[in-house]
């Protein structure tokens, strides 16, 4: 347990998610269960001449919009990270059985902390071309809830009536695991009861174009979709970007009893720490040691032990990395080959969701404790051979089976080197 | 244009603003779009965007101003699609 005896117990009591193979938490499980791709032909960046022409893009349709937002919410609305983020957050404030405030006053002991990596860049795009056509007043009213940082943030806060902290981090591909942390220290802290933590990316060409650019997406699975996203696997070749949205309500373990409410799982501790670009570590590289100490932090915070791990689930892109993350942590864990904990990632389904990828994960990795499963690994024709020198290959199921989990393992290592590591636990009253 | 037409296009504009708690039966030639209706400063701006499409004219900051209800959103473009 918590190595801090002042500290609160915090629990996760909702969880919702926008996915490019499954939208609500139900249909997720089921997706990840059967190892369902969300990976399309993308015909957008197809006509824009992008080397990667496939995508994780949920997809959403008219009657989830219609369920979700007003037709006056909807007019003019582009960022789609916005849309899945409210989606996936009022899915979570739902899941939790909790009540949107009076009209009179806010929820004082409820607050957000949802991050994204930029906002609404079609909506942006718009407003760059009025403003270019010296056209600013047609800019209408929207424009700078779609596209600031903290808008998801803020229309969530508006829809539920949250009092407590309301704002939006950013740290690249640790935003959501990042976020999940920081909501987890606050309640933890006595400063909230509830927290509606979670992170949220845009879909399409202007988000994901700078990556294209840099030729770390795949190009060579374009006519064959479903396969281009090999995480683990010896003939990886970039990762597919993605998009969507997870959200989590994190809350006081006492207040979650009072209510009866669902308990996923715990959530033990966790840390987030950088690489400062020193060592091996740069703007896009890790640097190990960091991911190393990042990882023993995170432990320590938690009061657990690496042989009390029972399941990973790593950051893992389907990039030249992915050996490197497994060495990373063999060697924070100093465990190897056959007595190394089992090790999943759900990107070879999704792609790489960017500043969602945590969180989406993050709510396949509670299902995986609270369903007693873990989720198989797809797309690996064969381990890379730098991976088979550290751990043994059972560690990596290639389809989801039934196991023993108490105590599970997420992390999130970004650009900018970036990292964030959580430790969950089974919940048994 | 006739002035029932214009006041048939307003009436269909405001309807989209109104608050969820405002109905479409409080629409009426001297509601007061703020104090009225309940619609919020930022909306107006939205207002007054798909007004300048229905009609085909731009407002200036001074016909924004002066256009605080619906009567007075008709003499407005009244004046506009007559000139």
């Amino acid at each position: 347990m918590n190595t801090d005896n002042n500290r609160r117990r915090v629990v996760i009591t909702g969880m919702g998610v926008v996915a490019p193979n499954a939208i609500g938490v139900s249909a997720f499980a089921k997706a990840l269960q059967e190892q369902t791709s969300g990976i399309r032909f993308d015909p957008q960046l197809a006509d824009l001449n992008f080397g990667c022409q496939v995508s994780g893009t949920p997809q959403i349709t008219e009657e989830l919009l219609a369920d979700n937002f007003t037709p006056l919410q909807l007019r003019g609305l582009k960022a789609s990270g916005l849309v899945y983020g409210v989606i996936a957050g009022k899915e979570a404030f739902k899941d939790a059985g909790l009540e949107i405030a009076s009209p009179e006053k806010a929820l004082s002991e409820m607050g957000i902390i949802f991050g994204t990596g930029q906002s609404g860049g079609e909506k942006f795009r718009e407003a760059i071309h009025l403003i270019d056509d010296k056209k600013v007043r047609r800019l209408g009213s929207t424009s700078v809830i779609q596209t600031m940082t903290s808008g998801i943030s803020a229309w969530l806060a508006g829809e539920l009536g949250c009092g407590n902290i309301v704002t939006s981090n950013s740290s690249a591909c640790c935003t959501g695991t990042e976020a999940f942390l920081m909501g987890y220290e606050r309640i933890a802290a006595g400063k909230a009861t509830q927290m509606l933590v979670g992170s949220t990316s845009d879909s399409g060409p202007y988000i994901w174009g700078g990556f294209d650019a840099m030729r770390i997406l795949p190009t060579k699975y374009n006519q064959d979709p479903e396969n281009a996203s090999r995480p683990l696997s010896e003939d990886a070749a970039g990762f597919v970007p993605g998009s969507g949205a997870g959200a989590f309500i994190l809350e006081h373990l006492g207040s979650a009893q009072k209510r009866g409410a669902k308990i996923y799982a715990e959530v033990l501790g966790g840390a987030v720490n950088s690489g400062g670009h020193r060592a091996d570590g740069s703007m896009t590289a890790p640097n190990g040691q960091a991911v190393q100490d990042c990882i023993h932090l995170a432990m320590k915070d938690a009061g657990v032990t690496a042989t009390e791990i029972d399941a990973i689930n790593g950051h893992l892109t389907a990039t030249s990395k992915d050996a490197f993350e497994i060495k990373n942590w063999s060697t924070a864990f100093k465990l190897k080959g056959a007595e190394f904990p089992f090790i999943n990632t759900f990107k070879s389904c999704i792609g790489h969701c960017l500043a969602a990828a945590g969180s989406i994960e993050l709510v396949g990795a509670v299902l995986q404790l609270k369903e007693q499963k873990i989720y198989g690994n797809s797309n690996i024709t064969s381990i890379h051979p730098e991976i088979m020198d550290v751990i043994d290959k059972k560690s990596f199921p290639l389809s989801s089976k039934y196991v023993d989990l108490n105590i599970l393992a997420k992390a999130s290592f970004g650009f900018g080197d970036v990292n964030a590591c959580v430790l969950l636990k089974k919940y048994s009253s | 244009m006739q002035e029932n037409e214009i006041q048939e296009a307003l009436f269909k504009i405001v309807k989209v603003y109104l608050p969820q708690d405002v109905k479409e039966s409080a629409i009426q030639l001297e509601s007061h779009l703020m104090q009225d209706l309940g619609i919020n400063s930022a909306h107006l701006v939205d207002v007054v965007l798909d007004v300048e499409d229905a009609f085909d004219i731009t407002l200036d900051e001074k016909d924004m101003e002066a256009m605080k209800t619906v009567s007075n959103a008709i003499e407005i473009v009244t004046a506009k699609t007559a000139s």
